[in-house]
């Protein structure tokens, strides 16, 4: 894999519908070979356009599309080195899985033997060896998609698009499906472009994210960064749970922060040098914020309130602490073992708290 | 106690012992089910059986013959007619479909100006009465001065436009219909995987309309060869068709030849809608 060279370079394109709709704005992206990438947003955000746009189904209005360095614009979908698995899967209903899987190589003009070889492989890739006779009637939603996955592939693209690849698949399923795409991408080694909206696949599968809200593309990032280190309150919020308050600096220095935090008081955190906005959030997530009966001590950013509500949910438990004012606090405790009592009821007055490290300052 | 309610169990199945969904066995819903069906096929039963009837008047039943059939096959002018019937409802059928079909794709797939004029105009011929359409038909033909005389099937060339005029709309209305349910994505889909617009149109849209082609065209089969008002209109001097034909073999006596002649053309259309059908569940997969 090449770090140095994207794949697919998105220059500063946007798209309108109609005088008024803007569906994607400026986005500026590079999608690197053989990386597995997410669109993630929440819906109408612009992902699909955008995702469109590189299968070719849409043009930009302003901006270019390079996919292996070669300029998009007046290439039909049908000429450019990407293929699609389409939501609804969009397997053909007349067609048996065979003919599903070597329609792209017919239409091509890759015939006889290696057609029926490639078909063959790719079907083997897909778990589906066995299954060519049959017609997409006769197949479940997870083997259709195996199907879609396979017509795609045996088309050997630069590119694989992926169109909300899970979302029509219940629960056990799309989890099997997430481990089942990463493996086939490091099996085929071709770059994937997923879109999707549940954050939670994105984080497990993509190695690259890039956040979308309104159009615009809010922070691409590795997962573990977008999810410690998200550079807004929209990522912040969209990625995982948040505890967010409101803040004014107060004071900065070159590596600490003062912040007057409505519904907390005056912290102290360390911050990036020289950040001295005045209005910023300040977050924390649940699962770092610790509940305690007693003041936690120094080096730490506490606060008291009254246990509003305890919702257990198997493996751990949320705990929510209202802190007067409106405020309020969530924590994530694991029940790491079957005896783990209840440290807390209804009414509790208690401590929450967590590391000044672990506090997220959002600017934007 | 219980045998209170083992005798209200066998008292209760014995009294309504028709089910909710049997419906095949009350009373009521058998005559409606007997009566719409001699409704439908006691005219033409009696059609069929009379065309084996040994009788010139045809009112009585005389004995059994072939003769009649022997008769209408032998009869130049009623054959001729069939053969033009045909041959109009063959023609027609294929322009209609074409048409019908390309119009159809043109309202589903485009928005343009005018739109909702356009697709009225187009569907009217399913509403205005057939006696003004064949007054049209006759007065359009006069006025542009439609050759007569000419060999045939060329003579035939002004009923079959007047056919392909009313029956367009029809497979128009039916493919419009399914293309309804068209999954777009399915067209991206095969332009994904390389496929040329014309490829996509051959090998995804195509074998989609299908069914709604064969409906249309069985339609457009039937409407034209049975059609006899507008015929009526725009048939030249020189050119029969068989409901024409028929009609003016009826005016002298209704003979047993008629019935023979209309016991095949019935056999001819219900042999080809099968046929059609048929072809149409052998390729045709479950929508899904």
């Amino acid at each position: 894999m090449n770090e140095a060279s994207p794949i697919i370079r998105i220059d500063n394109v946007t798209k309108r519908f109609g005088q008024s709709v803007v569906a994607v704005s400026e986005v500026g992206l590079e999608i690197r070979e053989g990386e597995f990438f997410a669109l993630l947003g929440p819906s109408g955000c612009g992902k699909t356009t955008l995702l469109r746009m590189l299968a070719g189904f849409e043009i930009p209005t302003e901006g270019e599309i390079y996919i292996d360095g070669q300029p998009m614009t007046g290439v039909q979908p049908n000429r450019r080195p990407v293929n699609m698995v389409f939501q609804s899967y969009a397997v053909f209903p007349h067609m048996t899985v065979f003919d599903n899987v070597a329609y792209g190589m017919k239409v091509t003009g890759v015939a006889g033997p290696e057609m029926r070889e490639r078909v063959e492989e790719a079907l083997e890739l897909v778990q589906l060896a066995g299954f060519g006779d049959r017609k997409p009637d006769q197949l479940s939603g997870g083997q259709r998609q195996r199907v879609a996955l396979a017509r795609a592939l045996v088309k050997r693209p630069k590119v694989l698009l992926l169109d909300e690849p899970l979302s029509a698949l219940d629960a056990k399923l799309r989890e099997a499906m997430q481990m089942e795409l990463v493996r086939l991408q490091h099996t085929v080694g071709i770059t994937f472009v997923v879109v999707t909206h549940d954050q939670s696949e994105a984080l497990s599968m993509a190695d690259r994210i890039a956040v979308m809200d309104r159009g615009a593309v809010k922070q691409v990032a590795p997962p573990a960064d977008l999810y410690e280190f998200p550079n807004s309150r929209f990522v912040a919020d969209f990625i995982g749970r948040m505890n967010l308050f409101e803040g004014k600096v107060v004071n900065a220095n070159p590596d600490r922060l003062t912040l007057a935090v409505d519904g907390i008081g005056t912290i102290e955190v360390p911050g990036p040098p020289g950040t001295a906005m005045d209005s910023v959030g300040v977050a924390v997530r649940p699962e770092k914020t610790r509940i305690s009966g007693l003041h936690p001590g120094n080096g730490q950013i506490a606060i008291e309130g009254v246990v509003e509500a305890i919702a257990y949910q198997g493996n751990e438990s949320h705990i929510v602490l209202d802190l007067g004012d409106g405020a309020r606090i969530a924590a994530t405790l694991q029940n790491s073992s079957r005896t783990t009592t209840p440290v807390a009821a209804i009414g509790d007055r208690l401590w929450a708290s967590w590391a000044a490290a672990d506090t997220l300052i959002l600017s934007d | 106690m219980s045998t209170t309610s083992a005798g209200l169990e066998s008292r209760r199945r014995t009294k309504a012992g028709i089910g909710p969904l049997d419906y095949s066995r009350r009373l009521w819903i058998r005559l409606v089910l007997i009566g719409t069906f001699l409704f439908l096929y006691a005219p033409i039963v009696t059609l069929i059986a009379f065309s084996f009837n040994d009788s010139r008047r045809n009112i009585v039943w005389r004995g059994f013959t072939m003769k009649y059939y022997e008769k209408a096959l032998n009869n130049d002018g009623l054959i001729e007619a069939f053969v033009n019937s045909l041959t109009i409802a063959f023609v027609s059928t294929i322009v209609s479909v074409i048409l019908g079909a390309m119009v159809a794709i043109l309202l589903w797939r485009f928005r343009f100006p005018g739109q909702a004029p356009y697709e009225g105009t187009v569907m009217l011929p399913i509403v205005i009465p057939e006696i003004c359409m064949g007054v049209a038909m006759l007065a359009f033909f006069a006025r542009i001065g439609w050759p007569a005389g000419l060999p045939w099937p060329l003579n035939l060339g002004s009923i079959i436009i007047a056919h392909i005029s009313f029956s367009f709309p029809f497979v128009a209305v039916v493919v419009r219909a399914r293309l309804a349910g068209f999954n777009r994505e399915l067209e991206e889909a095969a332009r994904d995987l390389g496929a040329s617009q014309w490829q996509t149109f051959r090998d995804v849209m195509i074998p989609y309309m299908r069914p709604g082609l064969v409906a249309g065209g069985l339609l457009a089969f039937t409407l034209s060869l049975d059609d006899f008002v507008i015929t009526f209109f725009t048939s030249g001097p020189d050119t029969v068709t068989f409901p024409v034909k028929v009609y003016s073999m009826v005016r002298f006596s209704v003979t047993p030849e008629v019935n023979a002649a209309s016991t095949v053309l019935i056999i001819v259309t219900v042999l080809l809608t099968a046929i059609a059908l048929w072809l149409q569940n052998r390729t045709q997969p479950k929508d899904m």
